[in-house]
């Protein structure tokens, strides 16, 4: 009942909105576009030129902060109040998938001059493709990389960052042996997944198993990659603090505090305008180490969708359309030093002379996607916190392994229950 | 069968007809109790007996119904217990220290010496009317492990500096302190009244009798304060159960879950995660325990008098 009754109001609205703006605006269609963080600040500078190619559609940019994006999404969702477009972490576009919130583009993709797959690194493109079917386009990509300073490297007889986790490792230690005792050759604050995660890819763990019915986190290779992870901080490589606890990251890297941190794309701006002028030149980014090698990177990043339950999806493609031209991407890399996700994009002489970004373009065809399935975050939240308590000591591996599955695995029942019964249906 | 005696028999001394005319007065309230009342409170029963979560938003018919399934899962998690262990702690210690800050600065400012009295009761009022958020933002300055205040203020005692919110240990005690400063103000005024109320003619009783400042103090003003320290030791103890807002702007739960109460773990699994059946028993959870705490005070309080 509850439904149609809205339906019915809504109807009513929109009959007496129409009715209210005859004239003057009678057939510009407004979109509603959401976007996150930095990109959400700068995308309306991109608008007006949209907006003059198209006189007769308006966009209306809302920016929400990441913290409460994923929530506020939802809410809007539940709410029936979703925006035309939004831009959504690769991550959460299964989770959507799966609410029946956004709309399937692959016609549109199909019958469109500007957006070809074959020109986006195709493990970016995975990320947006459930179930044979695409619910996204890439707007920009996010691999994590190693920003290291080279002139303490140096120090320890390294020209540059070795590829492989064993020299890497040995690089760390000889780092180690140089510095005071509270400075660190590596941070990564326990409070985040993606440096486990991607050491995780590294090995090749699936870290779901069955389709993603089930945890894979007592596997070998998990194992070996937690493993892996924990040694930086039993090694005293890397301290065991938080991100809230790091109180001006800018500041410890510049003092040598900290001589290597991994992170995303956006980092080379902040580094550039926030480190002082007497340490820029003496950093660096380089590709993930591997185990044996240049290793795997997460594919993460951020795509652009239309939602279901848009009135508008023609003009609502139309300005995904405009985003993706390699010239907008390029404006857009230039007021956020997000990377683009098309090949094209990458022959300007604007990312072929950053030295910075190289690294990103090497790494970036290699990329892996991340698990696909709706509680993919939540997920991500277990093996951060499983792992915290592993490195204060308040867990042994085996304990923590084995409670990851079983937390997971509870997770994952519904799934599980739904998969099950469509299986029974077909 | 006999009907009740007391309420037939006055009702029988009103007019005829003022039985239904009550009722009727009552009913918009009734009503609207009802509808936003009770209604959700019954349907939030029925929640926690299902596992609605974020596929049976987009399909209603995937949700099952699992009995005391999340109850009993309830139970069993770690997270539970600790988010309770974390309430209990910020009710337990936290509860007590608002009500001596706000029965101390209650005392003061009613003595008979004290100057500027309105001043004084308007600069404690203050942080209770504060936005929290704001506070929140500026106490986080303060905790700062390297540039805040506090650690800048112990560091001449030759205290070390201490992580506040980024030590499992000082979290708590760090969200107590911003508790405790927060709202003592408001139970403060309430001590105000109950003191004002006292009849002067007892103490001066109590002094010709030789009872000293202290005596008068335990065997004059304690007991006569009864009734309003039940009333603030209940809604304190209420508000405190109800801990979300200060650990959820300042520390997320963390570090280690150090700081997440019952409400904001609720808060997680039903707006975060989307597992309403799941938050919905862990609200009815809480309720029995705020139930029996309050029950235990009433108790307490009985004994006492």
């Amino acid at each position: 009942m509850g439904r149609h009754a809205v339906r019915a109001l809504r109807v009513a609205g929109v009959v007496l909105a129409a009715a209210c703006s005859n004239g003057a605006t009678s057939d510009t269609v407004t979109l509603r576009l959401w976007a996150m963080g930095r990109e959400g600040e700068v995308v309306s500078e991109l608008i007006p030129a949209f907006e003059r190619e198209h006189p007769g559609i308006r966009v209306e940019v809302q920016q929400i902060p990441w913290t409460a994006a994923h929530e506020k999404l939802l809410t809007a969702y539940v709410g029936e109040a979703t925006p035309d477009i939004a831009m959504l972490g690769n991550t959460w576009l299964p989770e959507f998938e799966a609410l029946n919130a956004l709309a399937p583009l692959d016609e549109r993709i199909a019958g469109s001059s500007v957006i070809d797959p074959d020109d986006f690194f195709a493990g970016i493109w995975r990320t947006n493709v459930v179930d044979g079917r695409t619910f996204g386009i890439p707007w920009y990509v996010d691999t994590r990389l190693v920003y290291y300073r080279s002139d303490i490297l140096a120090k320890a007889g390294y020209s540059r960052l070795p590829d492989t986790w064993a020299e890497w490792m040995t690089a760390m230690r000889k780092m180690k042996s140089q510095m005071r005792p509270n400075q660190y050759p590596m941070l990564m604050p326990t409070n985040e997944w993606p440096q486990l995660v991607g050491f995780a890819l590294e090995t090749g763990s699936p870290i779901l198993k069955d389709g993603g019915r089930f945890g894979a986190f007592q596997e070998p290779r998990f194992r070996e990659a937690f493993d892996f992870y924990l040694s930086f901080f039993r090694e005293g490589l890397a301290p065991a603090v938080s991100s809230s606890q790091v109180a001006n990251l800018f500041q410890e890297f510049e003092r040598g505090n900290i001589a290597m941190y991994i992170s995303g794309p956006w980092y080379i701006g902040e580094f550039r305008s926030r480190l002082a002028d007497s340490v820029q030149g003496k950093w660096t980014t380089a590709p993930m180490p591997g185990k044996d090698g240049p290793g795997a990177g997460m594919a993460a990043g951020a795509s652009l969708s239309i939602f279901a339950g848009s009135r508008h999806k023609r003009e609502a493609w139309l300005l995904i359309e405009y985003l993706s031209r390699p010239e907008t991407q390029l404006e857009f890399y230039k007021l956020t030093g997000d990377l683009p996700p098309r090949k094209a994009s990458w022959q300007d002489t604007l990312l072929t002379n950053n030295t910075h970004a190289r690294a990103f373009r090497d790494q970036l065809e290699r990329v892996v996607p991340l698990p696909q399935v709706p509680e993919w975050e939540e997920i991500a939240t277990a093996i951060y916190e499983h792992g915290e308590r592993t490195i204060r000591g308040a867990a042994t591996v085996d304990q923590t392994l084995a409670a990851l599955d079983r937390d997971v695995n509870a997770m994952l029942e519904k799934r599980r229950y739904l998969l099950a019964q469509a299986g029974k249906r077909k | 069968m006999t009907a009740p005696a007391i309420p037939v028999r006055r009702a029988s001394q009103l007019p005829p007809g003022t039985g239904k005319a009550a009722w009727l007065f009552l009913a918009p309230a009734l009503t609207l109790i009802f509808i936003f009342f009770f209604l959700p409170v019954l349907a939030s029963l029925l929640l926690s007996l299902t596992d609605f979560d974020i596929y049976s938003i987009a399909d209603p018919p995937t949700t099952r119904f699992v009995g005391l399934k999340n109850y009993g899962r309830l139970l069993e998690t770690p997270e539970f217990w600790q988010a309770l262990r974390n309430t209990l702690y910020f009710a337990l210690v936290g509860g007590p220290l608002t009500i001596a800050l706000s029965l101390g600065s209650a005392l003061l400012l009613n003595a008979k010496l004290t100057r500027f009295k309105t001043v004084f009761r308007t600069i404690y009022f203050i942080p209770f009317v504060t936005t929290l958020v704001a506070v929140s933002i500026v106490w986080r300055y303060l905790y700062h492990t390297k540039y805040g205040l506090l650690n800048y203020g112990l560091g001449f005692f030759g205290v070390g500096p201490i992580d506040w919110l980024g030590d499992p240990r000082w979290a708590m005690p760090a969200i107590i302190l911003l508790a405790v400063w927060k709202n003592f103000g408001y139970n403060m005024l309430i001590f105000i009244a109950g003191l004002q109320s006292i009849p002067s003619e007892l103490y001066d009783a109590a002094e010709i009798d030789g009872a000293g400042p202290v005596r008068r103090f335990f065997n004059v003003t304690l007991p006569l304060l009864g009734p309003t320290m039940l009333f603030v030791g209940v809604v304190t103890m209420i508000g405190y159960f109800q801990l979300f807002a200060e650990p959820y702007v300042m520390t997320m739960g963390g570090p280690l879950r150090a700081t997440t109460s019952v409400v904001l773990l609720m808060y997680e699994e039903g707006f975060r995660w989307w597992r309403m059946g799941y938050a919905a028993a862990i609200a009815f959870v809480l309720f029995l325990v705020i139930l029996l705490a309050t029950l235990l005070q009433f108790r307490l309080q009985k004994e006492r008098a």
